[in-house]
Order: structure tokens, then sequence, then C-alpha cells
């Protein structure tokens, strides 16, 4: 909460005044039955028309001046409020483009998109309601306890005794509810977990004929819901009518104390009413707290959440200027005895990986799932640091260089296509946005997107929706190479991005990369032999570690990894005596 | 609105008694201030209290507000009771329907809607309607009995109540409507602002890969100011609603207590009675606004209740035949089938086909020929339209939909993974397997090796994103191999596990349909070369079929997605 408190401080102005505007009204308010009172026992008594007439003009002007506080005190609390959320989300939004990959796998897209959603506009509404009521009801209640003593001492003291009790009764039951709210909701997170499951496992519940098991599983969840509901409904059905006594009671009291008082001659029958008037608002109000004090409460929860996101650190810095200890400017990447661990993760992802690629090398990675190819690529354009070793790019340690420049010189392929609402030039440009539409054109021919661009209405004006949703998975990864290219990049990463082409634009698309101009490394991840075998150096990962390295030729003889894996993939070709055989053959002469 | 009684059914008598003592709650609550206002009347100057008669009212108000206090309580608890029972009858029934409702109605509608149907609709109906129907209730009842007793207590007064009332609703209406605009682009701008937030931090690590950080900031701060003034407005003119109807009313009280202290010297009202009136004057509004926002919840729910209906009453599958196989060899004859989902667009026409015990189908072509389709018959997740299928010479439509798909064992393309332990997940077909069959299927379905590494073995509670896609599809594999049903059908099963680990999954797989029919959809030619027989499907025709020697000699469709996998 303290760490939010700066993004309140430009509008202290604000925040000061839009309370103080809202006591002001609460004042009017109170004064509101001294009025009456006075109207009741100096005009009544002595029937002076002038006089009830002059009070019902003051209390006009009460509640007119009244009104103008209210107006005054919600423009300073919306300003405040709003303005708070806006700066807030900004923040978040800009701290959460400095985070390193690290910290997004941990915290996850959805949670970042509710906490920056959800949460913030929760917390608004805190803030809003809060600088506007918080102060209003305690004062409004301790007012009218003020008011009464003003009034008649003796009869003050019952309300002396009954604001504690009820603050204790309504809190109570809030303090004992509010836990039990949280369990309801937990409850109904499963009934809708199990509502989901139900309708996309209906496949397979039907073919393994579970239908009534899964019936049952949701009707225990279900009748859990019920009982929890009805446990908290209990509970809370008690505030009406405990609260209801209780001020009934209190004013049956006060109003059997104040017929002492006014037999005696220290009281009078209008301040009667208005010591009854007192009461009513004080349980008002009460109700009131208690509902904005769920609220607050509420948004405070949200408000932790939100700072959680901001105190998260970037474990990544970044030099200033670029160190210039060029040693070898002939080597695009270096690996030196590199091992990295994801964060939290028991075991590390690589260990002691070595290898180097020459500038102009296309490098061939090939290993079973979870064997850390995709880790491997990662830490070249450093989307995360090793644990230990050195990864240099162009001779240069990967950590020495500024934020930005590094990225700039990689092109990097995930395998998750991801393209973004707007045109499809504006998604190409992503690359770069000087490039002309030439240089777009060139980059959609090599990345074999050119029949996908010129048949969609509008060619490159093309607007994709969300998340390319009105794009095929083929077309996106098309798309997403066209985008790597366009930033004429000196290293181009594919991570298994081809995966959701056909076999002959895959190898169209692999030829036009072999024909880039300029001395461009690339990386190529991929599960299938075919994809690899024309790489000037292959590196084959198991568990991640590197199994072997070197041409498709040399590993067939010297490593065990790279045959299993050629063979699984081409049995027929599983010699009895180790021969190269004829297709290898021709398929190296290409 | 039938279906709605039908629903509420047997807490009718709830209703009933819940109308009854919000009734009571509803006139006792507002009688006692009439009694407050006695036994103030009681209480005139100094020697001139009547003691008697003043506690004669205090002790009947103190009787008063216990009813009426129980009485909301009774009110309350039953009110709970039937909304949440209501709802949890309608949850339960709508499950069930679920189970039995056709797929074709369950593919065309996504999970979101439904869900959203089976819960949150669900609510609405039983909070607005149920809820609403008892507030509406008390609201008429209030204003009614209201009216009543600020008649009796004086005319003039009253009718100075109602004349100027409704200058509440009108300025309540004025800012409504100028704050909708501001709400409105409020939430446009809101919605904007939601769907770059959803890319620009879905899509982070492209973002960060291609240095495009500054540029989304700017984005983003481009509409989060244009949020921020829309928003600001939107939350102050909303917030005068308040304040605007309060001041209408404080004028209402300022009114009554000026015509009131007029009218008392007359005799025709009393001090008591001016303080009843001036504390109805206050409450009266309250059940106008109750009331209006009730009738919006009423609407809302009888939408939400159309929902729920349009779902509770979609038609069932065709009922269950009551046949069984006595064993299955695993014979399968496909002849003359028919079937599309739109009927306007014809997809499988003349399919036939004959399937020996232990052959081994492989379906191969583009995507959307129409190999998922094969599979949604096979299972009979749909019906042919026309022509027939029959498993051991029994066409499946004469035995029960359990005996046929027991008799199958599917892996899909999607894997699904229930929430549970990873027990519960490969227990799925054979809830009573022991740990010995868990472990030994495992062993063979190659997941041993992941599962035993996992932080708790079997007992793992797996969520969404705990494991990995292919360790997914191993866990799928296993399932199926626990229950050994004597048919197979493997939709894509290998798809996203490398190769080697499909080699290995492959071998088990192998072991598994040795002597069982198993029908096999794979991309991957690798995966069924050793099939008996291929299928080579186009457009939902079998365009080619032969085993993998005689449709590579053939040297037609099956040769070109062949040999695309060695052209480099």
């Amino acid at each position: 909460m303290k760490r939010l408190e700066k993004f309140l401080r430009p509008y202290r102005r604000e925040s000061i005044l839009a309370p103080l505007f809202k006591l002001l009204e609460v004042v009017f308010d109170l004064m509101v039955p001294v009025v009456v009172a006075q109207i009741i026992d100096v005009g009544v008594a002595k029937n002076d028309r002038g006089y009830i007439v002059e009070m019902f003009f003051v209390l006009l002007l009460m509640a007119a001046v009244g009104l103008l506080c209210s107006f005054t005190a919600q423009f300073f609390a919306a300003k405040a409020s709003v303005g708070f959320a806006t700066s807030v989300r900004q923040a978040m939004f800009d701290h959460i483009q400095r985070l390193s990959f690290t910290e997004l796998d941990t915290l996850g897209t959805d949670t970042l998109i509710t906490r920056l959603t959800d949460d913030v506009n929760q917390v608004q509404n805190g803030i809003n309601m809060g600088l506007r009521l918080l102060l209003r009801s305690p004062f409004v209640v301790i007012g009218a306890m003020v008011m009464a003593f003003t009034i008649n001492v003796r009869c003050a003291l019952i309300f002396v005794v009954t604001v504690p009790i009820l603050f204790v009764v309504v809190f109570s039951i809030m303090l004992i509810s509010i836990p039990l709210f949280k369990k309801v909701q937990a409850g109904l997170d499963r009934v809708t977990g199990l509502t989901r499951e139900n309708l996309t496992g209906v496949r397979v519940i039907r073919a393994f004929c579970r239908e009534e098991q899964s019936v049952e599983e949701f009707e225990e969840g279900n009748r859990e819901l019920t009982r929890l509901n009805e446990f908290v409904g209990r509970i809370s059905a008690l505030l009406n009518p405990l609260t209801y006594v209780l001020i009934n009671v209190a004013t049956v009291l006060l109003i059997a104390r104040a017929g002492v008082q006014v037999n005696i001659g220290n009281l009078q029958q209008g301040q009667v009413v208005a010591l009854y008037n007192y009461m009513a608002q004080i349980i008002v109000e009460l109700i009131k707290l208690a509902s904005l004090i769920i609220t607050l409460n509420k948004s405070m929860a949200c408000a932790d959440r939100v700072a959680g996101i901001l105190d998260v650190k970037s474990s990544m810095e970044y030099k200033a200027v670029a160190g210039n200890d060029k040693v070898d400017d002939n080597m695009a990447v270096e690996f030196n005895h590199v091992t990295f661990t994801y964060e939290g993760a028991g075991a590390s992802s690589l260990s002691d990986i070595t290898f180097r690629a020459k500038k102009g090398q296309t490098i061939g990675i090939i290993g079973g799932t979870g064997s850390g190819k995709s880790t491997l690529v990662s830490l070249i354009p450093r989307f995360y640091d090793p644990q230990e070793g050195i990864v240099k790019v162009n001779g240069v340690n990967a950590k020495d260089y500024p934020q930005g420049e590094l990225c700039s010189e990689i092109g990097v392929v995930q395998q998750r296509s991801i393209l973004f609402k707007g045109s499809i030039r504006d998604n190409l440009k992503w690359g770069n946005d000087q490039a002309s539409d030439e240089d777009l054109w060139k980059a959609i021919t090599i990345a074999q997107a050119k029949d996908v661009v010129e048949a969609k209405p509008g060619k490159l004006d093309f607007e994709v929706e969300q998340n390319g949703r009105n794009l095929s998975g083929g077309q996106k990864q098309r798309l997403t190479i066209a985008r790597a290219l366009v930033s004429k990049p000196d290293i181009l990463i594919l991570d298994d991005s081809l995966s959701a082409l056909d076999f002959a634009t895959d190898a169209a698309l692999r030829k036009a990369i072999g024909e880039l101009e300029g001395n461009v490394t690339t990386f190529l991840v991929s599960q299938r032999i075919s994809g690899i075998r024309q790489a000037d150096k292959i590196l084959v990962m198991d568990d991640g570690e590197l199994a072997g390295q070197g041409t498709h030729e040399e590993l067939m003889e010297t490593c065990e990894t790279y045959q299993e894996i050629y063979y699984s993939q081409f049995p027929e070709e599983r010699p009895v005596v180790m021969k190269t055989s004829e297709k290898t053959e021709k398929g190296a002469a290409e | 609105m039938k279906k709605l009684l039908k629903l509420i059914g047997k807490y009718k008598i709830f209703l009933g008694f819940s109308v009854i003592f919000a009734a009571i709650s509803v006139v006792l609550q507002l009688y006692v201030p009439v009694l407050f206002g006695d036994a103030i009347d009681e209480v005139v100057a100094a020697h001139q209290v009547n003691f008697d008669m003043m506690w004669y009212y205090l002790r009947q108000i103190l009787v008063f507000i216990v009813i009426s206090a129980l009485a909301t309580w009774f009110m309350n608890l039953l009110n709970n009771r039937m909304t949440y029972r209501i709802v949890q009858d309608i949850r339960s029934q709508a499950i069930r329907h679920i189970q039995v409702l056709p797929l074709s109605y369950l593919d065309q509608h996504s999970t979101g809607d439904i869900v959203s149907r089976v819960i949150a609709d669900t609510d609405i109906l039983s909070d607005g309607l149920l809820l609403g129907f008892t507030q509406l209730f008390s609201g008429i009842v209030t204003i009614v009995v209201t009216l009543i007793f600020m008649f009796s207590k004086n005319v003039w007064v009253t009718l100075l109540v109602i004349v100027l009332t409704p200058f509440s609703f009108v300025v309540a209406k004025f800012i409504s409507s100028r704050s909708y605009t501001m709400f409105r682009k409020q939430s446009e701008t809101r919605g904007r602002q939601t769907a770059l937030i959803e890319e620009m931090i879905g899509g982070q690590k492209v973002v960060k890969a291609f240095g495009y950080e500054k540029e989304s900031s700017r984005r983003f701060d481009e509409i989060n100011k244009e949020l921020q003034t829309y928003s600001q407005k939107a939350v102050f003119y909303s917030s005068l609603t308040n304040p605007s109807t309060r001041f209408v009313n404080n004028i209402i009280y300022a009114g009554v207590a000026l015509l009131g202290a007029f009218l008392i010297p007359g005799g025709t009202l009393t001090v008591g009675g001016l303080s009843v009136l001036l504390s109805y004057a206050n409450q009266y509004m309250k059940p106008f606004n109750d009331i209006s926002s009730v009738i919006t919840e009423m609407q809302n729910a009888l939408a939400c209740a159309d929902r729920i209906f349009d779902l509770l009453e979609q038609k069932e599958e065709t009922p269950d035949a009551e046949g069984v196989f006595a064993t299955v060899d695993g014979n399968v004859t496909i002849g003359d089938v028919a079937f599309s989902y739109d009927k306007e667009k014809e997809l499988i026409k003349n399919f036939n086909l004959d399937v020996k015990p232990g052959m081994r189908i492989a379906i191969v072509g583009p995507t959307g020929c129409g190999k998922t389709t094969f599979i949604n018959l096979l299972m009979r997740f749909y019906d042919v339209d026309e022509g027939k299928i029959l498993v051991d010479g029994k066409d499946i439509r004469e035995v029960s939909r359990h005996a046929l798909r027991s008799s199958f064992g599917m892996v899909l393309q999607d894997t699904w993974i229930k929430s549970g332990t990873v027990r519960d997940n490969i227990c799925f077909g054979k809830p009573d397997a022991t740990d010995e069959e868990i472990i030994c299927a495992a062993k063979e379905a190659r997941s041993w090796e992941f599962i035993r590494r996992l932080p708790k073995g079997l007992d793992t509670v797996l969520h969404e994103d705990s494991i990995s896609q292919g360790q997914k599809q191993l866990l799928c594999i296993t399932r199926v191999m626990l229950c050994l049903p004597p048919m197979l059908i493997l939709d894509e099963a290998t798809s996203s596990i490398d190769t080697r680990t499909e080699l290995q999954v492959q071998e088990a797989f192998d072991k598994l349909m040795k002597g069982r029919t198993s029908f096999i959809v794979a991309h991957r030619l690798s995966t069924i070369r050793n099939a008996s027989l291929i299928l080579v499907m186009k457009d939902g025709k079998i365009i080619e079929q032969g085993n993998h020697e005689e449709l590579l000699k053939k040297g037609e469709f099956y040769h070109k997605l062949y040999h695309s996998q060695f052209e480099s």
C-alpha cells in the first residue's frame, strides 16, 4: 500500500479537499434536526410564523450549500482517484516492459493482465469511495453523538453506550463473513472449473463412459458451494434484524429518559424529536460504513497485488555504453561452458554448453522435447542470463550490450507465432519502422508468404485481428518470419518456427533463407532431421547437454543420439551394417 | 414464466412464507415510527408528561420491533435457502443435460458461452428474479403503507410529499442520461485499452525481441490519457446522482417542516405526528429507487432465464439402444456412409470400408479432409446421415453408446487433462485400477519416467500448465493403455512428442495394437508407415487406399505427400 502512495501524491490537494468538503456537507446534515427542533420549540410553541418561514429558508439554504459542498467533494475525489489509477496503470505497464523473460515466466500473462485491468479499477473505486465516504460515516456518527450532548447530557449517554455496541455487532458479523466469502469464491471457482472441464473434455468423458462420475463429481462441488453459501447467508442474515432491534431498543430508552428530562424541565419536546432523528442517522451511516469497508477491503487486497507487480525487480542489468573488447570479429555466436537453470526449476536446462558459430554459418539444433533447444537459442538475444559461463555475440559478452542494442542485431522467430492487431504493414514494420514497402515485399517473398499477402484484400493494408485470429497457423508463422527478416538481422533464429508449414513450403523457405544476402548467421531449431541436415554445423541436444556437434555426415559417424533420432525418422534406412544410404547422398548433393 | 414456476416448484412454500414475512416486517417497521410519534406526543413539556401512556406506547414498540426483527430474519433465511437451492438444482440439471446433448450443439457453442450460462446466468436469475420478487413486493407494500400512515397523520403534508417526490426522479434521470454517454465512452476506451494490454503483455516476448517497448508504452499512454478524461467525467457525473436526489429530498423535508409547523397550532397535527411525517419524508424515496433498480435487475434475470432454458431445452441425443456386444473381435464395416455437419455442404459421401480384426488403418490427407469426422462417426459422437457402420456385424446404432465406446480406446489430438491428480487422470477409464496396474501401464506408455520425477509422483495435482504438451499426450496414452479396449482410435496422438519419445511410444503402441483393430490419424508419415491399410482422404472422400509400398508405386497424391518430406 505504501508503495502506491507516491502515485496519489500529485493529487494531495484533491485528496485533502475531497473529504474536507464531504465533512462540510455532513455538518449541514447534522444541523437539520437542530433547526427542526427550533421550529417546534420556538416557532410552533410561540406560534411565530415569521420565525418558521425564516427557519424554512435556513433549511433550504443549508440544503443548497450542502449540495455544493458535495459536488465539490465528488469532483475532487473523481479527479484524484482516476488520476491515481491512470498513473498507476502507466507505471505498471512501463514496469512490465522492463521486466526480463525470467520474471515474465514466473508471473504469467494472465496475472499481469488482471492486475493491469480489474485490480487497478478496483483500487480506483476504493480510493474514490474512501475519499468521499470513509471519513463521512464516522463523522456523522460522532457528530450525531456530539450534537446529542449539546442538547442533553443525560440522554446523550444512551448514545455513548449504543454506538459502541452497534459497532461491535456490525463489525464482528463482517469480520466473520469476509473470510467465508473467500471460501465461497473458491467454491464457485471449483464449480466453474468443473463445468468447463465437462465441456472441454466431453469427447474423452463420453469415450470412457464417465458421464455418471463426472456428474457426481460436479454435484459434490455444487452441494459444497450451496452449503457454504447458506452458511455465510445465515450469518449475514443476522445483520439487519440485530441492528434494527438494537437501535430501536436504544430509541425506546432514549424517549423514556427524555420523558423524565422533559418532565423536570431540562428538555423541550422539539429537542426530543431532534434526538430521535440523530439516532436514525447513526444507524443509516453504520450500515453504509459496513458496506464501504467491504469494498475497501477488496480494493486493499487489489492494491497489494498491484504493488506486488511494481515490486518485482528485473533480474537483468544493462551496460550504459557498449564495451569494446571485440576479440574475434569472425565469430557470430560463442558459448563458453554455459549452464542455465530456469527460475524455481529443480534441474538445469542447459549444462556446460560450449560451441562456436562463425559468421554466415547455418547452425541446426536438434533434440527431444525439453532437451533445451529453445533455451539455448533464447540465451543468444539475452532473453535470459546464464548462471555460469559466457555467451558472446559478435565477439562481445551478451551482458555488455546496452539495452535494445543486442535485440536489434538479432531476428528471432519464436515457437508461438504472435501477430498484433493492425495492418500487415504495421506488423512487419515492428522489425524496422523505416522499412519501405519494397523492403517488406522482399521479406515476404523470402518468407514464402507472397501468395498469402497477395491473396488478402488490401494486401499489405490487410487488417490482422487481435492475436492474428483471421490468419491460419501457417500464414502466421510465415508472417512472423517475414517480420524478423525486415529488420535485416546479422543473426536469424528460427525456433521450431516452421512446424505449421507443409513440407514443400518448409523446404522452399529454408532454401530462401540459405540464400539471404549479407553474412547472416542462421540458427534453425527443429525436431525433424530433414529441417537441419543441410546445416554447416548441427548441435545435438539431449537432456540439457550437448550430445554432439558437427555436420550431418560427421554426426552420423560419431554421435549415437543423432543416429537414434535419424533412424526414428527414417526407419527404412536403418542399416544392418553402417553405410551411407543412397538417399543421404542424394540429399547431401543438393 | 411457466418454466420458471416449474423450477421454483418445490420451493413454492418458501416463496409464500417469504412474502408473508416480508409483509409483516415492512408493516411493523413502518408502524414503529408512528408509535414513537405517539410516545413523543405524551412528552409535552415540564410537568405535562404522561408516563403511563408513554410507556404504553414504548412497550408496544418493544414487542413490535422484536416481531419485526424475527420476521426479517426468517425472511432472510428463507430467501437464502430458496435462491441457493434453486441455483444448485438448475446447475445440476444443466450438467446432466450436457452429458446427453448431441456433440453438434456443444461443438457449435463456445465453452465460455455455456459456462457463463451455467454459472453467471444462473446466479443472476436466482438473485434477480427471486430476491427481486420479494424486494418488489416489500417495496410496493412500503409505499402503500407509508401513504396510509402519512394520510392518517395529515392529508396536506402527505399531498405535498406526493407532489414533490417526482422531482427527484427527474433530477436522477437528467443526471443519468448525461453520465450514460460518458460511461459508454469510458467502457469503449477501456475495451480498447484491455485489448492493447492483452496483445502487448501476451506478446511481451515478441515486444522485447523487437525492442518495441517504447512504442508500446507510448501507445498505452495515449489510450490511458483518453481513458482518464472519460473516466473522470463518468465517475464525477454519476456521483452527482446521490447528492442531487438528497438535495430534492432535503427540500421536501424542509417543506414538510414548514407546512407541518403551520398546521400544529391549528390542531390538525401534533408534534409527534410531525416527527413521524419527517422521518417518512426521509424514507419515502427509498422504495421507489429500490423498485426501479429491482425492475432492471428482473429484466436482466429474464434474459438470463431465456439463455438457461435455451440450454436446458436443447434436444437430447437420439435415445440410446439397449444392445450390447457379446465379444468384440474388431470387424468394422462402413457401408455407403454419407455425412455432413452443415446440411448445405456435403462432406463425406459413398464412404465404404471393410476392416478385418487386427488391421491397422492409417488415415492421411490435408487438413479438413474429413479425418476427424471419421472418428466422430466411429465413436458415434455424430450419427451418419445415410448408410451404416457395423461393428462385428451389428449396426452401431443398435447397441448402447456405452457399449460401443468402451470397445474403443481413444487418444485425441487436443489432449485433455482434468484437474486432479495424475492418478485420477490415468484411472479415468478404469477407476478401480491398482497402483501396480497404473505403474505398469505408465511404463509401457513411457510416461512413468516423468511421472516418477513429479514432486508427488502419481499423487501430484495437475494444473493447466504444470506439464508439457508432450507429457500430456503421454498421459492420455497411458489412460488408454490401462483399459486395453479391443479397438483403438489415435488422432494425431504423437504430434507434439519429439521423434525419439515418439519412437518409444510407437513401440508401446505396436504392442497395444497387436491383435487390435486400430485407426490412426496423423500428419506424420513416419508414424503410419507400417499400417496394413492407408486411406488417403481428400475432401471427404477416400481418393487412394493401399499399403505404403503400393501407394508409393502408384505415384499419385500419397507419393507427393510422402516425398515432400525429403525435399530440401
